[in-house]
């Protein structure tokens, strides 16, 4: 069953074409991924799933229900959780009270909230840092905490922006390991945003490639990075993964 | 009501509305360029006007004379405020810079209460009796030489943005910071440049007001909230929009004080800023940022 | 809060619970209007310190509440406790219609503080020209006797006030302390720092802003009641002025936005030091109008500069009273 579906989507930013009739669809329970270079309309595609754009053309239906049209908001309450390419920690806000606010969408009161919340920071391995300040963490830990507080509204699909730039092998390897247990422990369905090759071979089942705006290949990673017309657009032939 | 009247009411509405116009040029430069909100606008424009006052009390020197070292003066201590209380704030959050300001202006305005005292002062010259007649349209020589005044001083200032190098300079910082600072401008240095050369317009706009009207300690707030709504009807980041904005406040204040009482008159800019605030914000000749 | 700190807050309200036995009239008066001062600062904070909205024309809901209030006494003879709800009702009303322009419209920072201004003036021009409450000649409140405690008419010896006022402020204390624990503060918070991150949390920020106003609004008219049954006498020009409305961001700018006591600290630091100025600079026959006022705005431009978090935080630190 497909649990999210998009159908001829289309958006343009003041006459330029951002995405052009792009549909995928991706099945409940897997992990896939969206590749593609810098400007082929990866994050406009999130955003229009996510409900910050409306879509020009086409349609999002999400467990069967169309989703295209609603708010940030009301796209989370039905079961998206997404994370920012460029982190939005609370700063003000300890790394507890972070994912608190998240935990809060479905939690009855605060105290169930912050009990939840603290089971996620745990999972993600934040654990020891939960009583600091959001502002006083690393890069790799604010990647980690945005998972989190995605994770606390308890998604049925999670939308990773970029979530692996800036991390270091190790790191982002930790990081597969994260988001490969979820997914086996909750059937949680993943769409990744990735540049980083490495992660991509590692946890995607299904990929998809953008270029332009439009889809041009798809498939399991292994006949993802052998299609000429990936190659020429975006990997390039000495491609080492 | 007969159209001489109104229509008399309009020309001094619009010939004010010029001077409102070189005030709001002040602001729309300072905060276009430099993005700062400059709560003590009006204080500066009531220290202008004492100055004016003072210089004509005391050495007989007619305002529009007036006006060459008092915008000296005020270029200098508009580019020390910046330099040194307002630069450190630019990438404060805004809020803050906001009451940085508040704060210069309550201490402005108490300041000039404790030196002047709450009684009206005013500037008393042979022209202020003296008018302008074409037809049955009168044009009051002092309303008339003070225009003047706001529109030469604005166009010395377009003509600097527009052919100057250090002119053009500005206005690059004023569209983008980064590159400007990537490009090695001397960032600093031209926002403080801009600040004192806002002064300056508010300088120049004080002296022409002082014979036009009597000036006291708490006209400073009004006439913040006037350039404001000069600047944000008329539109943020146009110059031209500022004078635009001035006259149009100026004869419609004017207007509507003839139609309905005087003392409702700035009502009507109130609401005005509301719908353009709402409706329009980058105001009539503003771009969209 | 930690145990020193409930100690220090017992203590505190214990003195405040004394004062009247021994302190003078004058005394008296000052602490009511630290209190005012407080609680209208307080209220303001849940607008600005809770949910990131500048308002600068906050003088425009004590206003109301005190016309509504008042002018509602004045002519039909309705005692306070019930004028209170219709105040708050007019007051709650005139926040939305500001809080859903503004954020329908999309407008935040600068220019929403500009709009909250021309609110507030447009309605004091207004008031100047209604002849219902008075017009620019202001509206006068019957004074009745002042020894006896009439409830009913909220009138009576300056005591009354003060445990009134004092009553209020801790009420508000206690419903910001609860708010700021609960869901409400989680989201306020959120929406303060980043609002996009929290919309794609699942949050409504529309709806909690909105919350946030007419909260603010709702509190601030308590204040404008209390105004009018304590100094009865009411002018536009006085009420809904603009440096009305600075007076009330005054103390939570310099005790501590966003905090809990921030406020009352600001308003109680800033009134005392004032009060203390103006006797001082009296002793020397030195009487000047717009010292104090000067005093207050350099306070505030050291504040802004070198303590822009406000004065409370650290010194709560110093204090133990935080970690």
């Amino acid at each position: 069953m497909s649990l999210l579906e998009v159908r001829g989507v289309s958006k343009s930013f003041r006459g330029l074409k951002a995405v052009s009739d792009a549909s995928f669809s991706l099945p409940e329970g897997s992990i896939n991924a969206l590749i593609g270079p810098n400007g082929a309309g990866k994050t406009t595609i999130f955003n229009v799933v996510a409900g910050v754009y409306a879509p020009d053309a086409g349609e999002v239906l999400f467990g069967g229900r169309a989703i295209h049209g609603l708010r940030p908001h009301q796209v989370c309450a039905a079961g998206i959780g997404r994370t920012f390419q460029i982190v939005k920690p609370f700063s003000g806000l300890s790394v507890l009270d972070n994912v608190v606010v998240g935990a809060l969408l479905r939690s009855k009161d605060v105290p169930a909230a912050k009990g939840y919340a603290a089971e996620i920071i745990e999972k993600l391995g934040l654990g020891a840092k939960r009583d600091l300040p959001a502002s006083s963490l690393t890069l790799p830990d604010r990647k980690r905490l945005e998972v989190a507080r995605a994770l606390a509204t308890r998604p049925r699909l999670l939308l990773l922006d970029e979530v692996m730039a800036g991390l270091r092998p190790t790191e982002c390897d930790q990081m597969v390991e994260v988001f490969r247990e979820i997914n086996r422990a909750q059937g949680l369905t993943i769409l990744l945003i990735e540049h980083v090759m490495r992660a991509v071979m590692a946890l995607a089942q299904h990929v998809g490639v953008l270029h332009h705006g439009e889809v041009i290949a798809r498939g399991t990673p292994a006949e993802v990075v052998r299609d000429p017309a990936v190659l020429e657009s975006y990997l390039g032939e000495d491609v080492e993964v | 009501m007969s159209w001489d009247l109104v229509a008399n009411v309009i020309i001094a509405g619009v010939l004010t509305g010029l001077v409102y116009g070189l005030m709001a040029l002040g602001l729309s430069v300072i905060f276009g360029v430099v993005r700062v909100v400059n709560f003590a606008h009006g204080e500066m424009m009531a220290v202008a006007m004492y100055a004016a006052v003072l210089l004509f009390d005391r050495w007989g020197l007619d305002p529009f004379l007036a006006m060459v070292p008092v915008a000296a003066a005020f270029f200098a201590l508009g580019y020390l405020l910046q330099a040194g209380l307002i630069n450190p704030f630019i990438t404060r959050p805004e809020h803050s810079q906001f009451m940085l300001l508040v704060a210069v202006a309550i201490i402005v305005v108490n300041a000039l209460l404790i030196a002047f005292g709450p009684d009206a002062r005013s500037v008393q010259t042979g022209y202020q009796l003296e008018s302008f007649a074409a037809g049955k349209l009168l044009f009051d020589a002092a309303r008339v030489y003070a225009a003047g005044a706001a529109v030469a001083a604005a166009a010395l200032l377009f003509a600097f943005f527009r052919f100057t190098l250090t002119g053009k300079a500005v206005r690059a910082c004023a569209d983008n910071y980064l590159g400007a600072k990537v490009v090695g401008l001397n960032v600093k240095h031209l926002y403080a440049l801009t600040f004192g050369l806002g002064a300056a317009c508010v300088a120049v706009a004080g002296c022409a007001l002082s014979v036009l009207l009597e000036v006291t300690p708490a006209l400073g707030p009004g006439y913040t909230l006037l350039a404001f709504v000069i600047v944000i009807v008329g539109g943020l980041g146009s110059m031209s929009g500022a004078l635009v904005g001035g006259v149009l406040i100026g004869a419609s204040e004017a207007l509507a004080g003839l139609l309905i009482t005087p003392s409702a008159k700035s009502m009507f800019s109130f609401g005005l800023l509301i719908l353009v605030l709402l409706l329009r914000p980058q105001g009539l000749l503003g771009r969209r940022t | 809060m930690n145990r020193r700190a409930w100690v220090l807050l017992s203590g505190l309200g214990a003195l405040l619970v004394a004062l009247p036995a021994f302190a003078d009239s004058y005394v008296l008066s000052v602490a009511t209007l630290i209190l005012y001062l407080a609680f209208t600062g307080q209220a303001w904070n849940v607008m600005m310190g809770f949910a990131g909205q500048l308002s600068l024309g906050h003088a425009l809901y004590v206003g109301v509440g005190a016309y509504v209030a008042g002018g509602l006494f004045f002519h039909y003879g309705l005692g306070p406790w019930a004028g209170l709800w219709i105040a708050m009702l007019a007051c709650v009303a005139i926040g939305a219609v500001i809080g859903f322009l503004a954020f329908r419209f999309g407008i935040s920072g600068v220019y929403f503080a500009l709009l909250t201004i021309a609110f507030a003036e447009f309605t004091r021009i207004g008031f100047d020209h209604l002849r219902w409450t008075g017009g620019p000649g202001g509206m006068f409140l019957k004074v009745a006797q002042r020894d006896q405690i009439d409830l009913a008419h909220f009138r009576g010896p300056p005591e009354m006030y003060y445990y009134a006022i004092l009553a209020i402020c801790a009420g508000a204390l206690a419903l910001c302390a609860a708010l700021l624990r609960s869901r409400a503060g989680y989201y306020w918070r959120a929406i303060r720092e980043d609002e996009e991150a929290a919309r794609a949390l699942g949050i409504d920020t529309f709806r909690w802003k909105m919350a946030a106003v007419m909260i603010s609004a709702a509190m601030t008219s308590v204040a404008g009641v209390f105004y009018a049954f304590y100094y009865n006498n009411l002018f536009p020009e006085q009420v809904f002025h603009i440096s009305k409305s600075i007076e009330i961001i005054l103390g939570p700018i310099i005790g501590g936005v966003g905090t809990l006591f921030g406020p009352v600290v600001g308003a109680a630091l800033l009134t005392l030091l004032g009060d203390g100025l103006t006797e001082l600079l009296a002793a020397f026959d030195w009487e000047v109008p717009g010292v104090k006022q000067v005093f207050y705005g350099l306070v505030l431009l050291v504040v802004v500069i070198f303590v822009p978090n406000g004065l409370w935080p650290p010194l709560a630190r110093k204090l133990g009273l935080r970690r």
